[in-house]
């Protein structure tokens, strides 16, 4: 059963595609550290995670009027990640963590979300939570709410939405009424709380987004509060379950739709300063979505190792040269088809992984005050939370077709991984509202920088790319014709908005696959020295696989970018 | 009371094992390798005894590849106090045979003075079940075998051993080897303070000259090859017919 992750892989993206070793030096950590960690994470995951991942999937928790009711087995899961020492492993040393770079703490939590998105989601809602309060909590704030989340006691959630408001959270009308004592009581209706309510820990600390009376419309007047379930003399606050969400995956994940104040107000603190909120949540926002690409690429990985074992193992039909129907049958990933699907799901998924782990150690250099990132992290972050999730799905499509009839039955997981990953395009903004931010918003910043800056880091790979002459151009044209679609359309942004934003998704998938051809050319080098033979070969057909197969549809995007395409945008909603 | 434990680098459990083409032996390379479960359940009993007092210090030692560090560390992390390594190999094909293993152990323990060994009943590569029993033999100390419980009482080891058809519980005067069964106890995971922890612990690192073995094998390799594929089963549509074919075919009944 595991298939959960491939510990080779995830080897080989740390220390030859992304040189972990170099960031824990500078951290003070070496390799003997950073292994034994990732191996606990992998047994833990093998031991007390993925065992109970179809079981929390079949019997999702359940709401009887007053109890949240979770299987058992989660809370022994919990208990062995707390102490194993989990939830301290990326924060601060000084805030009392372990001070891990951000890169290791995601490969950990990829065995953790392969293994069981749905249990691994309350935890890692905490460490989301705790961050926030690390970078923008008081002194008594943290001591109150961060310490207890890093001694993995206390649980957290993100409370933007509203029944009426997701994408938009500008409409939001969740009000806070400022106390004399300096505290807010807090009046409203919150929808899709991962983790808002269950009995594990001792405490749920909510971060709930609310406007106080009298602030500017819009995002401007939106702030930040602290509404912890049970209030520091143990009383409950008044934050009340309104109902379960009933869901298509991540099922063992409560999602909740809470109402704050049915009794005279959720006691509430604020963080930062008034009608600051939005940023403050954008912040953390922004790991986020690194975090949600990270997931998506994960559950398609898995889904991938499963589909591998079983093509492997399912023997049907001979070879097509083969006349002898007394001949014993092959097993499927002889037939080149098969084959076929399994590198486009390997294209998507291990390329995924690639992606969002360099994501990640593009924040552990931001921190490490490294110049330029911050534009990097800006024009990655759309696509890297985007083409994981839809692409890395895919993988997971893919890899129900490979199991053909029982891949559509319960009786292997691979349906349940799809249904936990069909969630990723959805949530921490939906693939449009990331497309409209790329174009929008990281294109058109600081006359292009971001873009400029990603380009210059594929003619870096470019210049390295000697034994891929093919690829380096075919990779080289395709950003120069990148360069001057981009262009072009930025001189009309202004006078035709519309226009411009109307193909945004396609201008976040083009680019994402270019992205994406830039990370397996870089895989194909990087795995050129490996001590495995074949697992060099293995990269390097799937890099051309990507450039040969996936990479052309760029072509068609760029030319519907280029004339501003107006077919979808002017069709008139009567029409459907 | 010092307590030795000797821990082996293996295959990892969950790895499928391949033979390798030539028939020399499993391949071995590129593979996921950890501490053989047996070892690992007998560091945790270890720790166990310190934690209750009836030991003070644990020295793990591993026998083998310089990677077997990463083993070492592994218990240090669990909460082992010191390791030595003795680098008996550089090849992870070289498998370093239970005699070997056994002399060094000997010599680990007239240095060391251990109260206990405790060790894996066997590793779960070539599943010999033999070291325990030949170190105790050439030093001489009483043995307690596939222990499923451990008491310290005094000057004895008290052990429930699973035996055929049930448990045993022995009495063995210490100093004494135990190798421990599946059942005497869950081990730990390593956890991340600890982990950090096991960076400053001392390992030592050793060589079969220091402690005067000769490690070269005795035993040449014929042949290893994959167990015959089981056969396809058949449906019975009786029970009558059932009986018939145990009785008949098979000859079991």
């Amino acid at each position: 059963m595991p298939n959960i992750l491939d510990a080779t892989d995830l080897n080989f993206l740390l220390y030859d595609l992304l040189d972990i070793e170099a960031t824990l030096t500078a951290t003070g950590h070496d390799r003997a550290i950073a292994d034994a960690i990732l191996t606990t994470a992998e047994r833990l995951a093998e031991d007390m995670f993925q065992p109970f991942a179809a079981k929390a999937d079949a019997q999702e928790p359940s709401f009887d009027g007053t109890h949240v009711h979770l299987i058992p087995e989660t809370e022994a899961a919990l208990t062995a990640y707390a102490q194993a020492g989990f939830p301290a492993a990326g924060f601060a040393e000084a805030d009392g963590g372990m001070g891990l770079p951000y890169l290791l703490c995601q490969a950990a939590a990829g065995w953790f979300t392969a293994a069981n998105v749905g249990f691994a989601a309350y935890p890692f809602l905490a460490l989301a939570a705790g961050n926030l309060l690390a970078e923008y909590g008081t002194e008594a704030q943290k001591a109150a709410y961060l310490t207890p989340i890093i001694e993995g006691r206390y649980f957290g959630t993100m409370c933007l939405s509203e029944p009426q408001a997701g994408s938009s959270l500008a409409d939001i009308r969740t009000r806070a009424e400022p106390q004399d004592d300096g505290s807010y009581r807090l009046f409203g209706n919150k929808m899709w709380i991962s983790g808002g309510a269950h009995e594990m820990g001792e405490n749920i600390i909510h971060l709930v987004l609310a406007k106080v009376p009298g602030g500017p419309a819009g995002t401007k007047g939106i702030s930040l509060f602290i509404v912890p379930k049970f209030l520091e003399d143990g009383t409950l606050n008044d934050v009340h379950l309104a109902g379960l969400n009933h869901k298509m995956g991540y099922r063992g994940t409560t999602n909740c739709a809470l109402n704050f104040g049915e009794q005279g107000g959720a006691v509430g603190y604020l963080i930062g300063e008034e009608n600051r909120g939005l940023s403050v949540m954008f912040h953390m926002m922004n790991e986020a979505r690194i975090g949600v690409g990270q997931g998506a690429s994960v559950l398609g990985v898995s889904g991938y190792l499963h589909a591998v074992e079983y093509a492997r193992e399912r023997t049907q039909g001979r070879a097509v040269d083969n006349r002898d129907p007394a001949s014993p049958m092959v097993p499927i990933i002889e037939h080149a088809d098969v084959r076929r699907q399994l590198m486009q799901a390997r294209s998507y998924a291990e390329g995924s992984l690639a992606l969002c782990l360099y994501a990640a150690s593009l924040v552990d250099r931001l921190r490490a005050g490294e110049d330029g990132v911050e534009l990097l992290l800006a024009i990655l972050t759309p696509v890297v939370k985007s083409w994981p999730s839809e692409f890395a799905l895919r993988a997971n499509d893919i890899a129900i077709q490979i199991h053909g009839g029982y891949g559509y039955t319960r009786d292997y997981p691979v349906e349940r991984l799809y249904r936990d990953n069909r969630l990723n395009p959805i949530h921490e903004g939906t693939k449009g509202v990331q497309g409209m931010d790329l174009l929008g918003r990281k294109v058109v910043q600081d006359g292009g920088a971001p873009l400029r800056a990603l380009a210059q880091e594929i003619m870096v790979t470019l210049g390295t790319a000697d034994a891929f002459p093919q690829e380096r151009d075919q990779l080289g044209a395709l950003l120069q014709r990148v360069g001057a679609v981009t262009a072009g359309m930025a001189a009309q942004a202004a006078s035709d908005p519309k226009a411009y934003l109307a193909n945004a998704t396609i201008y976040l998938d083009m680019l994402g696959h270019v992205v994406m051809a830039w990370m397996w050319l870089r895989q194909a080098i990087a795995a050129q020295g490996h001590s495995d033979p074949g697992f060099a070969q293995g990269k390097t057909a799937t890099m051309r696989y990507f450039f040969r197969y996936e990479l052309p549809a760029t072509g068609p995007q760029l030319d519907l970018l280029e004339s501003m395409d107006r077919t979808c945008l002017d069709a008139d909603t009567d029409w459907f | 009371m010092k307590v030795l434990v000797p821990v082996k680098r293996v295959i990892d459990y969950n790895v499928k094992v391949r033979v390798k083409a030539d028939g020399s032996g499993v391949d071995l390379a590129n593979v996921k390798m950890s501490m053989n479960p047996f070892d690992e359940i007998a560091v945790e009993e270890a720790i166990r005894l310190r934690e209750k007092g009836a030991a003070e210090e644990i020295v793990v030692v591993s026998i083998g590849v310089k990677q077997s560090q990463e083993t070492l560390r592994t218990a240090l992390a669990m909460g082992a106090d010191r390791a030595i390594l003795i680098n008996a190999a550089d090849d992870v094909h070289t498998d370093i045979e239970p005699l070997a293993v056994a002399k060094l152990l000997a010599a680990v323990v007239a240095e060391e003075q251990p109260g206990l060994v405790i060790a894996g009943k066997q590793a779960i590569d070539n599943d010999m079940n033999a070291t325990g029993q030949m170190l105790s033999a050439l030093l001489g100390w009483s043995q307690a075998t596939f222990a499923s419980e451990l008491a310290i009482e005094g000057d004895n080891a008290v052990v429930t051993r699973e035996v055929d058809g049930g448990l045993q519980t022995i009495k063995v005067k210490m100093p004494a080897i135990v190798t421990v069964d599946l059942r005497l106890n869950e081990p730990r995971y390593a956890s991340l303070p600890n982990i950090m922890k096991a960076k400053k612990k001392p390992l030592e690192e050793k060589t079969p000259a220091d402690y005067g073995v000769d490690v070269s094998p005795r035993l040449s390799v014929v042949k290893t090859s994959e167990p015959p594929e089981r056969a396809a089963g058949v449906m019975v549509s009786s029970v009558e017919e059932l009986v018939g074919k145990l009785k008949n075919e098979a000859g079991v009944i």
